[in-house]
Formats: C-alpha cells, sequence, structure tokens
C-alpha cells in the first residue's frame, strides 16, 4: 500500500517484578502500524494487549526493545511528551471538571491559546454530538455519554495516534454497536491512527483494516479481518476467532489424507507422510449426497438450532467429531435427525493447514 | 529490567522517603525521640528536688516492685502499693474492655443491620461522643454520680433515699466512667467488620438448621472476630494508661498507673521510677499490639 | 406487626441494649447542656432559663485567654500536621513499595499507639533538658508536641482518599500532556481536597481536646482550654464549665457534621 509507518514495536519485552518470580507481560513483539490505519489488537484477558498499548502510551517502558513513532524511539518519553492519546477502559474522565473542561485538558496542558481552546473544544462537541451537556459535570453523564466524552477528550489535540482500550467493553450490546460504527465513522473523518484493544473477536473483526492476534505476550498473527478469519497460522488463532472444526491428517501427495483414510483437497507444501491437523469452519462443511465422489460418510450425534441456522454435530467413523452449520430450511426439508447417516464434503478451498 | 525502569524505581523510593521527611522529623523531635530518653532516665538516679542525677542506677526499675525499708537504708520491701495499682489498672482495663464489648456488639450490629439511610444517621450518632472532648464526657459522669450530682438529687426527691449515696472515688465510678468514655472505640470497629459481614450466611445457617444462639456463636462472632480484637485493643490500651478519667473520678486515692506515673514526677520526685514505670507501660501495650497483629495477620492470611 | 416475617438478621436483645446505650451515651451529655441555661448553680434543681453562666465565663479573663490560646494552638499544630501529612500521605501510597515504607507507617502511626502518659512524660523530661539549655519558655513546645500528636490524624483521612482515588486520572492527566506537577494541582490536588480538609479538621479537633500532653509539656500561664477546665473541676465544679462544655460540643458536632458532608462518597 505504500503507506507510512506510524507506530512500531521492535522486540519489546515488558517484565512485571523481579527475578525468578518476574512476569513477562510481553515477550518478543515485533509489530508496524500504518499511518492512517484501524489497528486491533485482539486477544483474551492477560495476553499482553494493554501492556502493549501501554508501553505505546508511555504509561510503562519497555524492559527491552523500542517503541518508534514516525521512525523516532520514543521507548522512555515520558507521556505528556507524545503526540499519541489515550481513550482508557474507565474513560477516566476529571470528575471535578465539566465536560467542555475534560474535552479542553490537553490543549490547555499544551498552551495552546484560549481562543483555539474554545473553537477546538466546540468542534470537538459537535463531533461526538455532546453541544448540550458541555457544561454539565462529567459524574452525571450516562455511560455512552462519558464514551463519547473520552473520544472527544482524547482526539481534541489531534494526536498522530489514538489508543483505545477496551472503550466499549463498559456498555450494553445496543450502544456498543452504535459506538462502533460511530468510532469508525470517527476514524474515517479525522484519519488518525487508531489502535484499539479488544478480547471481543467479532468487534475485532467488523471495524478493523488490520488485527494482531495476541496470546501470552506474543504476537500470534497479524493481517486483514479475512485473513485472519480464513487463513489462521495456529491452533489459537482459528479458535480464538469464531467457531471451527480440528481434524488430524497426514500429507499425500498433493492432498491431505484424514485419519478414516478418506483425502481432502489442500493448499499445496509440506513433505510427503508429515502429520498436520488441519481446521475448517463449521459454515464450510456441507452435506452431499453420499454416492458423491470424496463424499465423507459421518453420524448427526445431536442438532441444535439457532434460528438463522442450525448446528449439526457429526461423528466420523474414526470417532472424530465435527461440527456443520447449516442454513435453517435446510433442515426442515432435508429431515435431518439425531443418528441418521450422512455424507459430508468440505468446501473447495476451505481446508487450511495449521502450523503448530 | 531495563536501566531505565531500575532508575524510575530507585528515584519513586527516594521521592516517598523526601515526602515523608518533614513528618518524620516533627515525629522524631515530639514523639518517638523523647521516648528514648525516658529509657536512659529510666536507669539514672533521683535527684533531690525531681529531675536525675546523672549516674547509673537500677533503683528506678526496682522501684517498681520494691521499696527501700524505712528502718534498714539496705533492706527492701515488697511495694503492696504499688501492686494494689497495677492490679487495679489491669482489673479496671480488662473490666473496661469486657464490659465495652458486652453492650458494644449489641449496638454495632443494631447500627449494621439499620436501613442504609438511617445508618448513616446511628453511626453519625456513636461518632459525636467518639470525637467529644474525653474532658467533657467524664465530666458529664461526674455531674451525674458525685455526692450532689443528679442521680442522687433525683434520688433524694423522690425520696428513695435519704443520704446521697457516695458513688465517686471509687473503683466502680472510674470503671463506670472509663466504660462510658471508650464505648465508641469498641462500637466502631465493631460496626466496621459486622457492616462487611455478609447477612445471607445468616439464611444459609438458618436453612442449615442452626437456632439464634448457634448462628451467633458459630457464625457471626468468628467471622467479625478482627473486629472484636481491635475493639478490644483500643479499648484496653487507653484505658491501661488513663489519667484524666481516673484523676476526677478515682480521686487521689483511686489511682491507677497513669496518675502513679505523674505523681513520681510531682510530689514523688522519683524521675527515674517514673520513667520506668513509663517503659513498663509502653511495653505492655506494645505486646498487647504485637499479639493483634498476629491475631489478625493470622486471619487475613487464611481469609 | 404481630406477623412480622422471621428476620435474620434480628438478634433478640439487641435492639434494647442498644437503645439503652444511646441514652446513657447522651443523657449526660444533654444533661450537661440543659443545666448550662440553669440559673440556679445546682444539679438536677432546675430555676428558670438563663445565660448567665455563658456571660460569667466569657467575663472571665483566665477563660478567655485559654481559650484563644487553645485555638491558637489548635489551628497553627492543624496547619502544620496536614500539610507534612499531605507529604507523607503522597509519599507512602500508591508507589512501588520502597525500603522503609513499613518503618515511616511506624513512625506516622506512633502517636496513636503510645499511651498518652507516657508520651507526655517523655516530652516533660525533653523540653525541661531544652528550657534549661535554651532559656525558651514559650508557647513552641505546645505547638510541636501537638503538631506530632495530629500527624496520623491528619493523615489517616488523606491517605484514604488518595488510596480510594482512580489512578488513570492521573495517568488519563499526564497522556493529555500535563506536566508532573500541572498533574498534581491540576487533577490530583482538587480530588484530594475534601481528604485534606477532613484530616485538618480532625487533627484541629485532637489538638483541642487535649489535656494529658498538654498538661505536662505547658509552662505557667500557659493554660489551655481543656487545663483550664481540668484545674476547676479539681476544685469546685462551677457551671461556668457547664457553658464551655456546651460551647466546645456544639464545635464538635458542627465539626463533624461537616466532616462527614466532605468525607461522604457521592459517586
Amino acid at each position: 500500500m505504500g503507506q507510512a509507518v506510524a507506530v512500531e514495536a521492535r522486540n519489546a519485552v515488558k517484565e512485571f517484578g523481579a527475578g525468578p518470580s518476574a512476569v513477562r507481560a510481553l515477550n518478543d513483539v515485533s509489530v508496524s502500524i500504518l499511518e492512517g490505519e484501524f489497528f486491533t489488537l485482539l486477544g483474551p484477558s492477560g495476553c499482553g494487549k494493554t501492556t502493549l498499548l501501554r508501553l505505546i502510551a508511555g504509561f510503562e517502558m519497555p524492559s527491552s526493545g523500542t517503541i518508534l513513532l514516525n521512525g523516532q524511539d520514543i521507548s522512555y518519553l515520558p507521556p505528556n511528551k507524545r503526540p499519541v492519546n489515550t481513550v482508557f477502559q474507565s474513560y477516566a474522565l476529571f470528575p471535578h471538571l465539566t465536560v467542555a473542561e475534560n474535552i479542553g485538558f490537553g490543549l490547555q496542558m499544551q498552551g495552546r491559546p484560549k481562543s483555539e481552546v474554545t473553537a477546538t473544544v466546540k468542534r470537538m462537541l459537535e463531533l461526538v454530538k455532546l453541544e448540550p451537556l458541555a457544561n454539565r459535570k462529567s459524574s452525571q453523564l450516562s455511560g455512552g455519554q462519558q464514551q463519547r466524552v473520552a473520544l472527544a477528550r482524547a482526539l481534541a489535540p489531534s494526536p498522530k495516534v489514538l489508543l483505545l482500550d477496551e472503550p466499549l467493553s463498559a456498555l450494553d450490546l445496543k450502544l456498543r454497536k452504535e459506538m462502533q460504527i460511530e468510532l469508525k465513522r470517527l476514524q474515517l473523518e479525522t484519519g488518525i491512527t487508531f489502535i484499539f484493544v479488544t478480547h471481543d473477536q467479532e468487534e475485532a473483526l467488523t471495524m478493523s483494516d488490520r488485527i494482531g492476534v495476541m496470546s501470552a505476550g506474543k504476537l500470534q498473527q497479524v493481517g486483514s479481518p479475512r485473513d485472519i478469519y480464513n487463513k489462521p497460522v495456529n491452533r489459537f488463532v482459528a479458535s480464538f476467532i469464531g467457531e471451527t472444526n480440528f481434524l488430524p491428517a497426514s500429507r499425500k501427495g498433493s492432498s491431505l489424507v484424514l485419519a478414516g483414510g478418506h483425502s481432502v483437497d489442500a493448499p499445496a507444501g509440506g513433505t510427503d507422510g508429515q502429520h498436520v491437523t488441519i481446521t475448517v469452519r463449521p459454515e464450510q462443511v456441507r452435506l452431499v449426497d453420499s454416492a458423491e465422489s470424496g463424499a465423507i460418510p459421518a453420524k448427526v450425534t445431536s442438532l441444535v438450532y439457532f434460528g438463522t441456522d442450525t448446528h449439526c454435530y457429526m461423528a466420523l467413523a474414526d470417532g472424530t467429531e465435527i461440527i456443520a452449520r447449516l442454513q435453517s430450511p435446510a433442515t426442515g426439508e432435508a429431515g435431518l435427525a439425531q443418528g441418521q447417516n450422512v455424507a459430508l464434503r468440505f468446501a473447495p478451498g476451505s481446508v487450511q493447514v495449521l502450523g503448530d | 529490567m531495563s536501566p531505565a525502569e531500575e532508575t524510575q524505581i530507585a528515584q519513586s523510593a527516594r521521592n516517598g522517603w523526601l515526602l515523608a521527611t518533614p513528618s518524620l522529623i516533627i515525629l522524631a523531635l515530639a514523639a518517638v525521640g523523647p521516648l528514648l530518653i525516658v529509657l536512659v532516665y529510666s536507669f539514672l538516679a533521683p535527684g533531690e528536688y525531681g529531675n536525675v542525677e546523672w549516674m547509673f542506677s537500677i533503683d528506678g526499675w526496682r522501684g517498681i516492685l520494691w521499696t527501700k525499708d524505712i528502718f534498714d537504708e539496705g533492706k527492701f520491701i515488697l511495694a503492696d502499693a504499688h501492686l494494689t495499682i497495677f492490679w487495679r489498672s489491669v482489673k479496671l482495663s480488662l473490666m473496661t474492655t469486657a464490659f465495652t464489648f458486652a453492650v458494644g456488639f449489641p449496638t454495632a450490629w443494631f447500627i449494621a443491620t439499620r436501613s442504609p439511610r438511617s445508618r448513616t444517621m446511628w453511626l453519625f450518632l456513636i461518632t459525636i461522643p467518639f470525637w467529644t472532648n474525653l474532658l467533657i464526657r467524664t465530666f458529664a459522669i461526674n455531674e451525674v454520680i458525685r455526692n450532689e450530682g443528679l442521680l442522687n438529687t433525683i434520688l433524694l426527691k423522690i425520696g428513695v433515699i435519704t443520704q446521697p449515696i457516695n458513688m465517686i472515688y471509687t473503683d466502680g465510678a472510674v470503671f463506670v466512667g472509663m466504660t462510658y468514655v471508650y464505648l465508641p472505640l469498641m462500637v466502631l470497629p465493631l460496626f466496621a467488620a459486622i457492616d462487611r459481614f455478609d447477612m445471607r450466611l445468616l439464611e444459609a445457617a438458618y436453612d442449615l438448621y442452626a437456632g439464634r444462639w448457634q448462628v451467633l456463636r458459630r457464625v457471626i462472632l468468628p467471622i467479625v472476630r478482627p473486629g472484636i480484637v481491635a475493639g478490644s485493643i483500643l479499648v484496653f490500651v487507653p484505658a491501661l494508661g488513663a489519667y484524666v478519667t481516673p484523676r476526677i473520678l478515682g480521686g487521689g486515692k483511686n489511682m491507677m498507673i497513669g496518675n502513679f506515673i505523674e505523681l513520681q514526677f510531682g510530689q514523688g520526685r522519683d524521675w527515674p521510677l517514673g520513667a520506668s514505670l513509663s517503659i513498663l507501660l509502653l511495653i505492655v501495650v506494645t505486646a498487647a499490639l504485637l499479639l493483634y497483629v498476629r491475631i489478625t495477620g493470622r486471619e487475613s492470611a487464611h481469609g | 406487626m404481630a406477623d412480622r416475617a422471621f428476620s435474620t438478621a434480628r438478634l433478640p436483645g439487641f435492639s434494647a441494649i442498644a437503645i439503652f446505650v444511646f441514652v446513657a451515651l447522651y443523657l449526660p451529655l444533654l444533661m450537661l447542656v440543659f443545666y448550662s441555661f440553669n440559673s440556679g448553680k445546682a444539679i438536677g434543681v432546675w430555676e428558670g432559663f438563663s445565660l448567665d453562666w455563658y456571660g460569667t465565663a466569657w467575663a472571665n479573663d483566665a477563660v478567655k485567654a485559654a481559650t484563644l490560646r487553645s485555638f491558637g494552638i489548635a489551628l497553627t499544630a492543624s496547619i502544620i500536621s496536614t500539610i507534612v501529612a499531605v507529604m507523607a500521605a503522597l509519599g507512602t501510597t500508591r508507589r512501588r513499595a520502597f525500603r522503609g515504607q513499613t518503618f515511616i507507617y511506624m513512625m506516622i502511626n506512633q502517636p496513636l499507639m503510645v499511651p498518652e502518659i507516657v508520651t507526655a512524660v517523655a516530652l516533660l523530661i525533653f523540653f525541661a533538658w531544652i528550657k534549661v539549655n535554651t532559656g525558651y519558655q514559650g508557647i513552641g513546645y505546645i505547638v510541636v508536641a501537638h503538631s506530632a500528636f495530629c500527624i496520623p490524624f491528619a493523615y489517616l483521612p488523606i491517605r484514604a482518599r488518595l488510596e480510594g482515588m482512580d489512578r488513570t486520572l492521573e495517568t488519563a492527566a499526564a497522556d493529555l500532556y500535563a506536566t508532573p506537577w500541572q498533574v498534581f494541582y491540576r487533577v490530583t490536588f482538587p480530588l484530594l481536597l475534601p481528604g485534606i480538609i477532613a484530616g485538618m479538621m480532625l487533627a484541629f479537633v485532637t489538638s483541642l481536646d487535649d489535656v494529658v500532653i498538654t498538661l505536662f509539656v505547658k509552662s505557667a500561664g500557659q493554660e489551655t482550654l481543656p487545663t483550664y477546665m481540668l484545674g476547676q473541676i479539681r476544685r469546685s465544679v462551677s457551671t461556668e464549665i457547664y457553658a464551655i462544655s456546651t460551647v466546645l460540643l456544639a464545635l464538635t458536632v458542627a465539626m463533624l457534621t461537616a466532616f462527614f458532608l466532605l468525607t461522604r462518597k457521592k459517586d
């Protein structure tokens, strides 16, 4: 794409505590985040995503490695000297200040002239649609309104990068959906690089340009939402994002042979006879006529109705369990029942071979 | 850990010390430091008109239990009067602690089980006496029980008695006074403990066939124990070192150790004895506090 | 109310004891207040409303001097102790545990643990020594002594407020380009203010109430209100003490009300 790199972490390590009891929250993470990008750090709690964010914000210093902003080393720069702002998970609005004072705080600290502060605050209030609440105390706001103030406050000084630490986690589902759209709109309008931390995979998939999946202090995979979902590189990424099937297989020529002896199409590579794990998303599992070539026989063990679709739990001849997500109307017509013998195939190109 | 992190940690510790320094200086000058001087004085010889002679002597410490025989300078006899004072101090302090608990626990329970709104009011009502001048509170009790006090006046008027009952200047008066002034010290920590108590445990206990007494003994008291220990310490420690209450209500004869110490710096003119008595009191109090730390420390380690 | 449901939190007799306790706590104090407005001298005999005793107390030069001295000492000592306590609280909370932190806690809380009479004796000895060596006889001794034992009373509410404060607020301020000093006076200090005022009020009340330490430290002619009152109780009880007690009681109630309002959790 040829975009410039906004933030870069090089071999960033962060340890908490000292000596043998030290905990390595971040283990040799290197990543480049591009200018104007909506980048999401996704992972379960304790995976190190917030630590990486805090290193970028300057609230923590790396134990080793460097953090660069526009190519400059900012690893040890205090947070008030970095053109980077944070939207905190708890919002951290100053309870003794009004909404407008909260939004103007950063500009005041930068020593901007009063007229500029007033004008920017006004513009920010418009941007987040909170003009009528300018003189309220922040403690008198609802959760969604506080969220908007926190956003406006962090955007007001026009930072190079905006960091968002699970900002939507305190909101209820409906508000969260609204704010997801709102956030995306703000990012497009301002053109600022957003680094967004979340443990919610759906949030990550819907909002991001690119996602970095983290686990156990390490970056597991970086890619577009589609890549992450369709081409997971390892078992963690595959299972953390969406539901999936794991099947043991071994390579034979250009295809893969399942434990039961059936072969499936797979991307090329690897050596003959190598044992691997393959993954197939449940929606890529199709029920087919047992006469069709390449059809794998299976037995329905249970059916769970979900409205738009039905989850069909099956067992292969060798006992391997497999789930298919079938569109609901088909279920009625097919007249599937528990214990029934069926045949299945994987959609072309849907099989992924996982690394270790 | 990177050098930058280490620098930051070292700087944080240095700032911590720097910020605490002004407090430490004042405390060293007018609280902790002088205690060390008391320790030194307890090993000196008394001066003729008070103060001390700068020579080593253990007479101060020996004086706690023994006095010189008036007939034979070299002979020491057990000082019964001192023992009486110590025993009175310990007895009255323990009685005060026990009685403040006996009435303080129901009071704390009562406050903790009010609705949130009225609880604040009841708590406030217990806090006012807590912060009211101890002298005023002792004075108030004095006015109730002295011979021409409220109680005697009323009893005389309605004809129950013909002679005023002599209550003041007795051990009983000191006990009543100390119970009155130290009661809030018992109620407040008990309340704090009960307030944290999960009332749903009561439902569980009753559900499992416990009666009211069993619930109190087997569930409530063990769980609020840290509060009981804290309250007991908070009452026992100042009661043992009480000065004002025994002085006003006990008169000159029913001295407690606090008044006895003062005596040594006044008419007694035996500063080393006063100093060693002070150190002794300090040791007893510290032992009680250490016991408290051990008990609560063990409890929090279990929880 | 006859068929009241089984209440698990009710324990038999507890409410009765509690009510008795409250009555017993307040009756003597209310009696003081009541008879301070009595025109007669005898307790238990109401001879009509009057403010004579307040007048007598006010006209008494010894009372006036002691009152002024008490308030002067309490104000000075509470200001000194609050300033150093704020610093100490900032130094000992919300930072990585450092060597000697426990020592600092113990030093600060020491006045709460040592019996007053012991501290009083210690100060008597120490200050007597200084008096002999410097010749200084002023009020400074009382002020320093009061400042010392007021420190924990000022420190505890300030520290509680600091610990209850959301650390991310300061992080947020730093994130928004505030320098450490700006973080302190734009965010930390305003949020800490109720705790500081509360601490100062507790220190003030504590200083105003002190009898024992003042008694041992004061030089001749340095009576404070409590030591003056103690002397009066010893001699003969005069109803003028009722009036002084009532005023002090009212002051305590006013201060505590303010304290409660300040430390009440609003959010």
